[in-house]
């Protein structure tokens, strides 16, 4: 019985828990080949520019993919236009708070199949599609569902009438998710709807179609195409358009702001983040090690409001990093069907691409760079290990810029007016975490945050009745909640 | 090696800090790991082999005692190579008889509860005497209950000079402090007994009696493992944990141990530093174990009661 160790004692965590794998099976049979869904139909789409889908974790084709060019857009929004003019906004409130209760139920019963295909396809550990991003999507449309018959509670007094059609384009990190934020609000506000998924991650939107015709929802009240940038450019600057709702980058953000400048169209914008996570000395310190991890690691940092700047008080934050970092050495990195994964693939080898390259500025500006997980990055596919640089500044790239992956960047503070000047140091404006047990510096604090959202002791939570956008450069408008149907409607 | 009381030592341990939600999030992140084939056999013999097979009632005898050290030494006819549990764990008068059915050659211990068990409301004198007794009687582990009432009411010290004098009577004897968890009523009080249980000189820290509900919780559980922790990333000392009451199923044990191995890492994934205190626990490991030998389930009567 040896109960002294020699020196600086040190858990021997890594390879403490041996999994033998534990991969979820797969009950989805994927298409050859995912065209368009307009006015009720199947489209095939034209050979033209069509494109491969991957699996991100293999790096593997899954299926052809077309991209529709301006007439097939034209034919969607007429479809929406039409179905808009002839059945939806015609339709009693109640029937159409029915139709999206339907599909909500749908999602639900199928949410094991969206659950395998979303983590093909986008390359999200099964654990994170099968408890947040499938389940937080029929939430959505259950929520709606309930608003729909309900409108004038959303702003008493006056009268609330649809847009009409709405252009919604949606990124890959959530694929499912957020078509459920963009599709459940603008149907239950009694608009008709043409998306357009992310072009490496169409497969689980086309299967939201086959869940719009489970459930009889009439032609051409959602209308998906397919395709990358053109087609994206094409459905927004459409001219039968009434309201443009974008989730995805600042840079294409401001391309579609510029677009449809100077016409009637209202626009919500759901942009990049700089998030900022803030723990301060008196924090519960091993549970604001997991806000951080959930912050930064969940879904590979393929979050907008991710908390990629971690603000800790000097005075613990050597003490801090060594709880951090213990905590991500248990991590699981790898085959993303597997259950037992923490850290899937990078969606793209694009994607890939610029988060090494962030990486390596980083370096370059003097950064430390710490790595690790469980296990060791697979050799196929696209894995960023879980990455935390230090000794950085708020002038570093690294810290002003969004990485969009699994790189943290710690910074420290002496006082709350310091932290709060540095999460505020910012272009954007998406969301920040406060992390003390003591109330009354965390009201204080989370007051003074210039962000859409403030966590406090907590970090993505998310739930479809909180609103949730940014201010600054992370974009305008709200989703989630009351607020949420707001960009939806027109109020007099 | 205990920490002399101090004022500063119970200014340190009464600073604990810890966020109900979190924690709970924190378990129920780990009860999602997905544990099978070949890692759950070995991770379910490693659980049969830290149980505490335990039986505290009034009305035990020395032929019900002497019928659970048998279990423990061979918990399945069928499958003799199994591991034994780690220990059995009774009431002082029974350790006589238990060191008898074990005989002092056993890999299984002999762990006695003492200090009034379950509600410590007795002289310290008396304590000491019965820990001694016990001791004497052959126990290799004693489980001693703390005053939760001083605990409660700040009187920390005297809470710590138990807690020594325990220890000083046990001799040779390792430890184990029961909190009993279910009393103290916030997670920052475990937090908060489990260092002082730690300074004061417990070998082990151990949640429940098992006659309170509630009684051993993973909440409860992780909170006592980042004492641990946090006392071996101070001092290089290594202190076991003892979760008891209410593991009932294999599933739950392995549970627990995600807990240890992703909190406390590889050194704590042995008897001599983690137990199970349970009774059923081993019959459901005992199951599922003859389930991965043979592919079926057996009905749970196959295996005996004790």
């Amino acid at each position: 019985m040896n109960k002294t160790a020699p020196k600086k004692p040190e858990l021997q965590l890594q390879g403490a828990l041996d999994l033998s794998p534990s991969p979820e099976s797969c009950p989805v049979t994927f298409r050859e080949r995912y065209g368009h869904f307009i006015d009720g139909k199947r489209v095939a789409g034209k050979d033209a520019d069509d494109f491969d889908t991957l699996n991100p974790a293999t790096g593997q084709p899954i299926a052809r993919v077309a991209a529709a060019d301006a007439t097939e857009v034209d034919k969607a929004v007429k479809a929406a236009r039409k179905a808009y003019d002839k059945v939806w906004s015609k339709m009693s409130p109640a029937d159409r708070g029915k139709y999206i209760y339907r599909i909500a139920r749908r999602l639900q019963e199928r949410s094991r199949e969206l659950a395998v295909a979303e983590t093909i396809d986008n390359g999200k550990p099964i654990r994170e599609t099968r408890d947040v991003d499938v389940p937080l999507a029929a939430q959505h449309f259950f929520y709606y569902a309930g608003w729909a018959d309900k409108l004038q509670y959303a702003a008493p007094g006056r009268d609330v009438r649809p847009l009409g059609v709405a252009a919604q384009v949606i990124p890959w990190n959530f694929p499912l998710l957020m078509a459920a934020w963009k599709i459940a609000p603008a149907l239950a506000a009694g608009n008709t709807v043409v998306i357009k998924p992310a072009e490496t991650t169409p497969i689980t939107v086309t299967m939201l179609t086959e869940i719009f015709e489970e459930i009889d929802l009439p032609p051409g009240v959602v209308n998906v195409v397919n395709g990358a940038g053109a087609t994206g450019a094409a459905l927004v600057t459409h001219p039968d358009v009434d309201k443009v709702a974008f989730t995805g980058s600042t840079g294409v953000g401001r391309i579609i702001m510029r677009a449809i400048a100077g016409t009637k169209k209202k626009a919500t914008m759901e942009l990049g983040g700089k998030g900022a996570n803030i723990v301060f000395a008196d924090a519960a310190l091993d549970q604001a090690v997991e806000g951080v991890i959930n912050g930064i690691f969940f879904n590979q940092g393929h979050v907008c409001c991710a908390g990629s700047r971690l603000l800790v008080e000097e005075s613990i934050a050597a003490d801090f990093l060594d709880r951090l970092r213990r905590r991500v050495s248990t991590l699981r990195i790898g085959n993303p069907l597997d259950k037992n994964t923490d850290i899937g693939a990078i969606n793209s080898a694009e994607q890939l691409a610029t988060v090494e390259r962030y990486i390596a500025i980083g370096q370059r500006e003097g950064a430390e760079l710490w790595q690790g997980a469980a296990c060791a990055r697979p050799d196929a596919g696209y894995f960023v290990m879980p990455t935390i640089l230090t000794g950085v500044q708020q002038s570093d790239t690294v810290v002003r810029e969004e990485i969009f992956g699994p790189v943290l960047s710690v910074l420290t503070f002496r006082t709350p007016d310091e932290a709060v000047k540095k999460a505020n140091d910012t272009e954007y404006g998406l969301a920040a975490g406060v992390w003390t047990e003591k109330t009354s510096k965390l009201f204080d604090v989370a007051h003074r945050l210039n962000a859409g959202v403030v966590w406090a002791n907590g970090y993505n939570l998310f739930d479809p009745a909180s609103p949730f956008g940014g201010i600054r450069h992370s974009g305008f408008g709200r989703e989630g909640g009351p607020a949420g149907l707001m960009p939806y409607l027109e109020v007099r | 090696m205990p920490i002399p009381y101090s004022e500063g030592e119970r200014r340190r341990w009464r600073s604990a800090r810890v966020d109900n939600a979190s924690v709970l999030a924190r378990t129920q992140r780990a009860q999602k790991r997905s544990i099978k084939t070949e890692s759950k056999v070995r991770l379910l013999k490693l659980a049969l082999n830290m149980i505490d097979l335990t039986t505290l009632e009034g009305q035990d005898t020395p032929q019900k005692v002497a019928a659970l050290c048998r279990k423990a030494s061979l918990p399945f006819q069928e499958m003799p190579d199994l591991p034994t549990v780690a220990a059995v764990c009774v009431y002082p008068n029974m350790v006589p008889h238990a060191r008898k059915a074990l005989g002092s050659n056993s890999p299984v211990k002999l762990a006695a509860v003492a200090t009034a068990f379950p509600s410590g409301q007795l002289p310290l004198a008396l304590k000491v005497e019965e820990v001694r007794k016990t001791v004497a009687m052959g126990a290799d582990e004693i489980d001693m209950v703390i005053d939760r009432g001083a605990f409660l009411a700040g009187q920390d010290e005297k809470v710590y000079e138990e807690i020594a004098a325990v220890k000083e009577a046990c001799g040779t004897a390792r430890l184990k402090v029961i909190l009993e968890t279910g009393e103290l009523g916030t997670l920052d009080n475990v937090a908060s007994a489990s260092r002082l249980a730690i300074a004061a000189g417990g070998d082990f820290i151990k949640t429940s009696t098992g006659k309170i509900n509630p009684a051993a919780t993973m909440e409860t559980t992780l909170v006592m493992l980042e004492a641990i922790r946090e006392h071996y990333l101070e001092t290089g000392e290594m202190i076991g944990m003892k979760p008891a009451g209410g593991i009932r199923t294999a599933k739950q044990s392995l549970h627990y141990l995600v807990l240890v191995a992703e909190t406390l890492g590889a050194g704590w994934m042995t008897n001599e530093w983690f137990r199970f205190g349970a009774s059923s626990l081993a019959n459901d490991i005992l199951r599922q174990l003859a389930r991965r030998a043979d592919g079926h389930y057996q009905s749970p009567r196959r295996f005996s009661v004790d």
